[in-house]
């Protein structure tokens, strides 16, 4: 049983509509501190609208989201980034004419962000200390999504957004991201978004299903594995 | 790589052809000398107004056709200090950069209150923004001749600050010593802003910031307040143009209209977003129009007309040979 002191963010019944399209329908998310919780479902089903719903990138129109007992509907999505939520999306995002160097300078909060992580940084990736100096363009798919968590590793981030880590990459490299996410998890929450259920099986101690803009299963993620009924129902997968 | 190849050689033959056309067509060396001197003066003050368009364009997706106006206005408001019987006990040496910073700080104030009042609401609205800085520059436009009437006011060298009263002469040819003066200007802009985007936070977050601002945004930066600063920055840097260059063009109402046109010119052809680009297209421009200037001045042609058309000729070139310009990106 979960206290609730223990839930970092809580997002509670949101509504999101984007122009015209009413995306999420109702989602609820509770992410206990510490923990790995991946959001799982189809293509289209929301996940990816629920991770900026949270970082006000597409606000909700209805429901409420606490992080770390502050509401956070309403405010623009730096201010919400600067009380300790960082965010990886989908396609890297990295800046592509930036150096590597300049990617990571961009995230800092304060002064000496980077000193203080760059250690842990480089331990997590060390590829990208060799690579400092050459623009984000001229990166592998892998160096860029390496790139893109080394970036949110930066600031002293309490919860970071991840959308699809494993999403195009060799399965060498998806290896090396697991790796790098479970010890990044020793120091941060982490909300994961991951299409791949072997990997989301492996990394996340919980997880919340959405299907259609509705969150219709939320628990353990050891759970889920012996529910056949349910994977098959919502994810497709045996 | 080999996108930067072509660039590089399209730059190169642009620049060799326009000068070997330039050394052909003059009359004697010192006239060519000259004629390239007047090209880069030019270029100078076409890259004041179109760094600040190009920047603000490239980050917040704004074309402010207003920005040939804030030209405008820090000429009015340059020769207006410059000459107010109140200030002349002021020595003219100092008279004159006073009334420089002031001219580009009620520019910056004066866009910054236009982003903020008007602008930031329609960011959602592409074309309301175009045809709002369209009306603002009929405003602008209207308010100066309200001012200042329609009288075109011509600065003398009398009276005046002394680098601006002194000429050197350069194989048998006269040019004044604040030609060089607004050239090398307009060089140390293009390097500071260049040092700007590339050694300073601010610049780092400009730079990613006209890649995807909402990334930025993200990240935990207030991308508002930068589109703000960027803006009045822009206009200040317009305002400083028109400045420096009020002792040789005067004030006029019809300086904004000329200088934005040569302005777009230079961006698109430059490639909309590109520092680089819109530095490279100033010098390009500003050259082929004194070059086209002296050529078509001569007595067998004598038509004024060809100056003013020549950054269109040019953008069509380019364009032809690269569609997204000389340094934009292929879309």
């Amino acid at each position: 049983m979960i206290e609730p002191g223990d839930i970092v963010l809580s997002v509670e019944n949101i509504h999101t509509f984007i122009g015209q399209f009413h995306i999420l329908e109702g989602v609820t998310v509770h992410v206990p501190r510490g923990s790995i919780t991946v959001l799982l479902g189809r293509n289209g089903a929301g996940k990816t609208t629920t991770l900026k719903s949270i970082l006000g990138m597409t606000p909700p129109s209805r429901g409420t989201i606490v992080f770390d007992g502050v509401a956070l509907v309403g405010k623009r999505p730096y201010t919400i980034a600067q009380m300790g939520i960082g965010y990886v999306p989908e396609h890297r995002a990295i800046f592509r004419n930036l150096s590597v160097r300049e990617n990571l300078e961009i995230a800092k909060r304060q002064r000496d962000d980077l000193d203080k992580r760059a250690d842990f940084i480089f331990d997590l990736f060390p590829d990208l200390k060799r690579l400092y100096h050459l623009d984000g363009a001229q990166l592998s798919g892998g160096q860029q999504q390496m790139l893109a968590v080394a970036r949110a590793l930066v600031p002293d981030n309490r919860l970071l957004l991840i959308d699809e880590p494993s999403e195009g990459l060799a399965p060498v490299i998806i290896e090396q991201m697991m790796e790098a996410i479970r010890r990044l998890s020793a120091r941060t929450t982490v909300l994961l978004v991951e299409q791949n259920f072997r990997v989301a099986s492996q990394l996340a101690d919980r997880y919340v299903i959405i299907d259609d803009g509705h969150s219709v299963a939320a628990g353990l993620m050891p759970d889920l594995m012996q529910d056949e009924a349910l994977v098959n129902r919502y994810l497709g997968v045996a | 790589m080999l996108q930067n190849r072509s660039t590089i050689g399209v730059v190169a033959l642009l620049f060799a052809g326009l000068l070997a056309f330039g050394l052909v067509t003059a009359d004697s060396v010192g006239s060519f000398a000259i004629t390239v001197l007047s090209g880069l003066l030019q270029a100078a003050l076409l890259f004041l107004v179109a760094s600040g368009l190009s920047i603000v364009f490239g980050l917040m997706d704004v074309l402010n056709f207003a920005q040939g106006h804030f030209f405008m206005l820090g000429a009015y408001i340059t020769f207006a200090f410059f000459h107010a019987q109140a200030l002349a006990p002021i020595d003219p040496n100092l008279r004159f950069p006073i009334a420089i910073l002031i001219a580009s700080a009620v520019g910056g104030v004066v866009g910054y209150i236009l982003e903020r009042g008007l602008i930031r609401p329609l960011y959602v609205r592409p074309f309301f923004m175009l045809v709002l800085t369209f009306g603002v520059a009929i405003v602008m436009g209207e308010a100066i001749k309200a001012i200042w009437g329609t009288v075109t006011y011509t600065w003398s060298t009398v009276n005046s600050f002394s680098i601006h009263q002194n000429i050197f002469v350069l194989f048998n040819q006269q040019f004044g010593w604040y030609r060089i003066f607004v050239i090398l200007i307009g060089l140390a802009l293009m390097v500071l802003v260049a040092l700007l985007l590339r050694r300073t936070r601010i610049g780092i977050i400009i730079r990613a910031g006209v890649e995807d601002s909402a990334m930025v945004e993200a990240l935990g930066i207030n991308v508002r307040a930068v589109f703000t600063l960027v803006f009045a920055f822009g206009c200040a840097l317009a305002s400083f143009g028109g400045a420096v260059a009020a002792p040789f063009l005067g004030a006029s109402p019809g300086m904004a209209s000329a200088f934005l046109l040569g302005a777009v010119a230079v961006v698109v052809l430059g490639g909309l977003g590109s520092y680089e680009g819109t530095a490279i297209g100033s010098v390009l421009v500003g050259l082929s129009i004194a070059i086209v200037a002296k050529f078509t001045s001569r007595p067998e042609i004598n038509q004024t007309v060809w100056p003013s058309l020549t950054p269109m000729i040019l953008l069509i070139l380019v364009l032809l040979l690269k569609p997204s310009g000389l340094f934009g990106k292929e879309h």
